[in-house]
């Protein structure tokens, strides 16, 4: 009895102190930035729901086969994913490949070794890149990297590593390749601009130590400072990669749009967002339409997967880490 | 007082904006990219003639233009290319095709070392967009091609990577020519070819040709005359090698007029007719074969009415081969068809 007397007191009590918080200020603040937030969820829920719904023609007539067929005919209404996803997820690979050793090491000179001076102009640069929008990028990219790379690069590249399947066959200058290197051009600045302020984060404390034990300059840096500021890198490498995933205008440009699997990196690809973006406004009937909006929908999922798996590295790799930070 | 006064201020002045906007028709229309310029030219200039009309015209694609007019979201619609009968069976009053203008579609190509124009029979077009002919100097072409040194290189072949009604067009006059291309690939806005890279747009199509030695493409004439591009011959129906003009182009309607079916749903690609470019087109606006609006019907018919005489004016201007006689007036009877 005396148990439920004292659960039941509360209300009378609660009642005046959820005013007062109320009127404090709090709660509202709580109760509105609640909602911003959850407004999130709605629109991530929202456009799941919506992509489920529009896409409902295709994926009660071609199963799981969307995912597995590389036969894209607009003509006998035949459509299958593959190729986009093959093109989408090389292309980002590339551009990772590319990227990350150059930005991380650039924001690792820009961060610990560079003087003041030059690193805040280099800054400034880096910034400016981050803010080109990707059109720019994109007629870039046809009209000086299409001809570098079929005229240099990709030569040199077939000459020396052309036993490999992926250096070898006809060079056009538009392929996979050289999305992929517009690409790592493109979120090159996400990754130093990311990384450098990850590293600058380090406490100073976490250098000097280092270097009372004797390190030498480097050693401080890359075994002390680099894995605390880990988390960072890697937060730049996801940003990196997502604008890769979902880059549309610059790669449509270069790529060759052709939608079939080639083993050579030289060879034309397509992928997920530059089909949609090319031909989502001449689609003819339901069906077609309706596979464009699938192929969305798994760019979607493609994402939350490569985000979820990156998760698990990150995961797994701060638990090895721990024993040293 | 002085922040009263300016909200008066802004009041008023919305108050007259809306006035004038009730006193015009205001008409949506919406569809294909390829005639926007004289679209644009056109409601501009009627907006002089009929004062009290206002017409938007939002160029998002004929595929888009064909969805938005069967949903009623616009007055009327405009396509590169005729709706099917699906399409057509969707509306409960049939709606009328009115074709405005013509275009043609040129192979562009880039070979270093070859200044001379290119001549192109059917057969090796074909050929080069089937993957069957894979160099410059294929039997096929050095025939055409008497006195032109063409190289030893492998030919890159460029095509739309955006859905198109100039793909649908293309792809229509290699069914016509071919029926190994009919059954294997077919025509459509966008198809799925046998071999090349794809561009965005003419220019992105140009774009890859200028970027790439010893590549053909196709665009539209009105692009590759706006832009200087060289373009090739091609041997029509008669056997005749034309570079296509507008000239030539509207030859291509002429040569149809006399089999024209009533409700203009017809492609002149491969006219019989010694004059006729082989690849050419109307481009149509989709009109409701009945108007509820008394208003919007008057404005649009006018419209119809001027854009069939004066509007043609200002076709070849702007790059557009103008109707011939026949078409005019068969158009011109359609136009009593709306209720």
């Amino acid at each position: 009895m005396a148990t439920s007397a004292a659960v039941s007191a509360p209300p009378p009590s609660r009642a005046p102190a959820l005013l007062q918080r109320l009127r404090n200020g709090d709660e509202v603040a709580r109760l509105i930035t609640l909602a911003f937030a959850s407004s999130i969820l709605l629109v991530t829920v929202g456009l799941i729901y919506q992509l489920w719904v529009t896409s409902a023609l295709p994926r009660h007539k071609f199963g799981f086969g969307f995912l597995t067929s590389s036969l894209w005919n607009p003509v006998s209404g035949q459509f299958g994913a593959l190729p986009f996803i093959y093109g989408t997820v090389i292309t980002s690979l590339i551009a990772l490949l590319v990227a990350v050793p150059l930005g991380v090491g650039a924001a690792i000179f820009l961060s610990e070794l560079a003087p003041a001076r030059i690193s805040s102009i280099f800054t400034f640069f880096i910034e400016l890149l981050a803010a080109v929008p990707s059109v720019i990028y994109g007629v870039l990219a046809l009209f000086t990297l299409v001809p570098l790379m079929r005229d240099y690069v990709e030569p040199s590249l077939k000459k020396t590593l052309g036993f490999l399947p992926l250096f070898s066959g006809p060079i056009y200058g538009f392929g996979y390749l050289t999305a992929g290197t517009i690409l790592a051009i493109m979120t090159l600045p996400f990754i130093i601009s990311i990384s450098r302020e990850a590293l600058l984060d380090v406490p100073t404390e976490q250098r000097e130590a280092a270097l009372a034990l004797g390190a030498t300059r480097w050693e401080s840096t890359w075994q002390a400072v680099v894995p605390y500021a880990r988390l960072g890198i890697f937060g730049s490498i996801f940003l990196g990669l997502a604008r890769a995933l979902g880059e549309t205008m610059a790669v449509t440009m270069v790529i060759g749009n052709d939608p079939s699997i080639h083993a050579s990196l030289f060879a034309p690809g397509y992928t997920i967002a530059a089909a949609i973006a090319n031909q989502f406004s001449e689609a003819t009937g339901d069906l077609y339409l309706q596979s464009l909006v699938e192929l969305g929908l798994v760019l979607f999922l493609l994402t939350i997967v490569i985000n979820a798996l990156a998760r698990l590295l990150i995961i797994a790799t701060t638990r090895r880490g721990s024993a040293q930070s | 007082m002085k922040k009263n006064s300016l909200w008066l201020g802004v009041f008023g002045a919305l108050a007259i904006l809306l006035a004038v906007a009730q006193a015009k028709v205001l008409i949506n229309a919406a569809g294909a990219t390829f005639p926007n310029p004289i679209y644009g030219k056109w409601f501009e200039e009627f907006a002089k003639v009929d004062p009290d009309a206002q017409i938007n015209y939002q160029s998002i694609g004929s595929g888009g233009g064909i969805r938005q007019f069967s949903e009623g979201t616009v007055d009327f619609g405009a396509s590169d290319m005729p709706m099917t009968d699906e399409q057509i069976g969707k509306f409960k009053n049939k709606p009328l095709h009115f074709p405005t203008v013509l275009g043609g579609i040129v192979p562009s190509y880039n070979i270093p070392g070859v200044t001379q124009d290119l001549k192109f029979t059917p057969e090796a077009l074909v050929g080069i967009y089937l993957g069957k002919i894979k160099k410059w100097n294929d039997p096929e072409l050095t025939k055409a091609n008497p006195g032109v040194k063409l190289p030893d290189n492998e030919i890159v072949v460029v095509h739309r990577s955006d859905g198109s009604g100039t793909t649908f067009v293309f792809t229509d006059y290699l069914s016509k020519v071919s029926p190994e291309w009919k059954s294997k690939v077919g025509s459509s806005t966008s198809v799925s070819w046998p071999v090349g890279l794809g561009g965005k747009g003419n220019e992105g199509v140009s774009g890859t040709v200028k970027q790439t030695p010893y590549s053909i493409g196709y665009v539209e004439l009105i692009y590759a005359l706006q832009n200087k591009m060289a373009y090739g011959f091609l041997r029509n129906a008669a056997g005749v090698f034309l570079k296509a003009d507008l000239e030539s182009v509207t030859e291509a309607a002429a040569a149809a007029t006399e089999n024209m079916p009533a409700d203009f749903r017809v492609s002149i690609t491969n006219q019989p007719g010694k004059k006729a470019y082989p690849i050419s087109t109307f481009t149509w606006l989709l009109i409701p074969s009945k108007i509820d609006d008394q208003g919007k019907k008057k404005a649009i018919v006018a419209f119809l009415h001027w854009m069939l005489t004066d509007g043609q004016k200002y076709a070849g201007s702007l790059g557009y081969a103008p109707l011939p006689m026949g078409v005019v007036a068969k158009e011109e009877k359609q136009i009593a068809l709306i209720k």
